[in-house]
């Protein structure tokens, strides 16, 4: 237990002192998000965006809840980025050479991602705070949200992660990080509620689990504890099943990969 | 020859997709000697070495890395073994100090022996007065130190390296071969796959010729070469019908062990021109042979290379450049 916890702490600092020497880069990680969608987009459509439709005192208390979902799934996506490029310069083989336990590594990168999500979830809800957006669960709702953020944040870092260790090249793994962003979000209740897509939009809608963890969190913001309650415990549950089915897969391809 | 096995490779497979990458390779490493696994890209060297440092499970057969299982043992096995990958598998965002420190925890190292190892290692590869730069401002020749001192940190009893010097400038490679040599003084066992005949030539003990899967043939670089028939001395005479007198006067002499006529004079195969050379000239003034022209040929490694795979090392496919 000792070497184990040894191993991983020593391979999440990796991740940390990676982020640390790209400065730029951490910035606009932790800034894209609320710059684009919370500032931009969501003032943007202030007042093209119907309070009625959104059942929300305005578009960006409205949007906040979509935005913190949006970004754990981008990061989770994008969580197994430095693990292929690990495998792609040999330095995943140089890790696996030594006598560590095979799950080490991949158990740093859900830290790592976990962390830094949970961190920007945080800087999204304090900027929406400054837009006058004011939780109604407190700070309860806030753990809450970031409960439900690394739930859904755990599945897709491990598709993410199972998808690094199977392509080809990373230009595939690029194309389909691309090609699975946009339309998740878009076929979610993170721009706009489902009662207000065209039927075929929210049909599909409703089987995307993003759309679950949005309508979980966006009460928590807006509403409070009886209105969310349901809804918590069902995305819990959604949670844990696409968890259980990502692990499965991630497990699977990673096994394939290194033997 | 009586001596310790380090490595044993017992009829070891390794199929994809139907491919046969490695194909009923047996072989032994023995311990403290440089063991090179020599062959074109494609060979079978890099999944023979992935399969011995248990990142691949082969598909029949065993490799056992001192007395352990490469595959029931992976676990002791890596704690025996240092590994020097091909690819540059730097991170470059790390410096040189933080890729050992690293490693140090995943050998599960304290502290405190971390610090000390890492020390001497950075003396060792002469990287001190950079071990706090991130490793991307490295050069090319600094990068594969800072690999080989990652290789050493665990102090292994066998260390692996993976075409030590592709793409290094003829200085830095210089350099990667006195090290290797002086950890083979420390009493390291050294396996290397290389593609460059005269670094198998000059830095292994033994070495493997292996092409298609399999091992073409196995020995020390001067065994090879004799096995060959030794060195080749050419002689062209001025008067084309003294040949078969000469030839009948030089068939059988000490040193000498074969005797071929030409269409201009004789090829003598020798096993010591030393000796051999006096008693050709000796033979050709006695007998009144006038020689125009004499050619004294060592058979190089690459003609080893060529006798046992039917090509030069340098028709297989150019290698992508790994940067």
């Amino acid at each position: 237990m000792g070497h184990y916890w040894q191993e991983i702490s020593a391979l999440t600092m990796r991740w940390v002192r990676r982020l640390s020497r790209e400065k730029f880069s951490m910035l606009f990680t932790l800034v894209q998000p609320m710059l684009f969608w919370l500032i931009f987009f969501g003032n943007l459509f202030q007042r093209a965006a119907d309070t009625d439709v959104m059942q929300a005192p305005n578009y960006i208390s409205f949007l906040a809840a979509g935005v913190v979902v949006m970004t754990v799934l981008n990061n989770g996506l994008a969580g197994g980025v430095d693990l292929l490029f690990d495998k792609e310069n040999g330095f995943l083989e140089r890790l696996m050479s030594t006598p560590i336990h095979r799950s080490s590594v991949i158990l740093s990168r859900f830290i790592f991602v976990m962390a830094i999500t949970s961190l920007q979830v945080l800087v999204i809800l304090g900027v929406s705070y400054l837009f006058g957006v004011h939780p109604a669960t407190g700070i309860l709702g806030i753990a809450t949200i970031l409960l439900i953020g690394m739930m859904f944040g755990v599945g897709l870092t491990a598709i993410s992660m199972a998808m690094a260790f199977s392509v080809k090249s990373h230009g595939d793994f690029f194309s389909v990080l691309g090609f699975l962003s946009l339309p998740m979000i878009f076929l979610s209740s993170a721009l706009v509620p489902l009662t207000a897509m065209p039927g075929w939009m929210s049909f599909l809608a409703q089987f995307n689990p993003m759309t679950w963890a949005i309508d979980a969190v966006r009460p928590l913001i807006l509403s409070g504890w009886s209105e969310a309650l349901p809804h918590v415990g069902m995305v819990i549950i959604v949670m844990l099943v696409f968890d259980a089915l990502c692990l499965y897969g991630g497990a699977k391809a990673f096994r394939r990969a290194m033997g | 020859m009586d001596r310790t096995v380090a490595i044993d490779v017992s009829h070891l497979c390794k199929t994809y997709d139907g491919h046969k990458a490695v194909d009923d390779l047996s072989f032994q490493v023995y311990a403290g000697e440089i063991f090179g696994l020599l062959g074109p890209n494609g060979a079978g060297k890099s999944t023979t070495l992935r399969t011995l440092i248990t990142l691949l499970h082969p598909t029949s057969g065993t490799a056992t890395i001192m007395g352990y299982d490469s595959v029931h043992e992976a676990d002791k096995v890596r704690t025996v073994i240092g590994y020097v990958p091909q690819e540059r598998a730097i991170d470059r965002f790390l410096t040189g100090r933080e890729h050992l420190q690293l490693l140090g925890a995943l050998y599960h190292l304290s502290k405190e022996e971390a610090t000390k190892r890492i020390g001497e290692l950075l003396t060792l590869v002469e990287l001190e007065a950079h071990a706090d730069r991130p490793a991307k401002t490295y050069s090319g020749g600094m990068k594969r130190k800072l690999d080989i001192a990652c290789g050493l940190l665990p102090d292994p009893k066998i260390l692996f390296l993976d075409e030590p010097t592709l793409g290094l400038d003829v200085q830095s490679r210089l350099r990667i071969w006195e090290y290797v040599r002086m950890l083979k003084a420390r009493g390291i066992t050294v396996v290397m796959t290389t593609n460059y005949l005269d670094e198998a030539d000059r830095l292994c003990d033994r070495l493997a010729i292996i092409d298609g899967g399999k091992i073409k043939t196995l020995g020390t670089p001067a065994e090879l070469k004799i096995a060959l028939g030794g060195d080749i001395v050419s002689l062209t005479l001025k008067e084309i019908d003294r040949i078969p007198t000469l030839e009948a006067e030089l068939k059988g002499r000490p040193a000498i062990t074969s005797v071929r006529a030409t269409a201009k004079g004789l090829d003598i195969r020798v096993e010591s021109p030393e000796k051999a050379l006096p008693t050709i000239l000796e033979s050709a003034n006695r007998l009144g042979c006038q020689i125009e022209f004499i050619q004294y040929n060592r058979p190089r490694l690459d003609d080893v290379f060529i006798a046992h795979t039917g090509r030069a090392i340098t028709e297989s496919i150019p290698e992508t450049e790994s940067a």
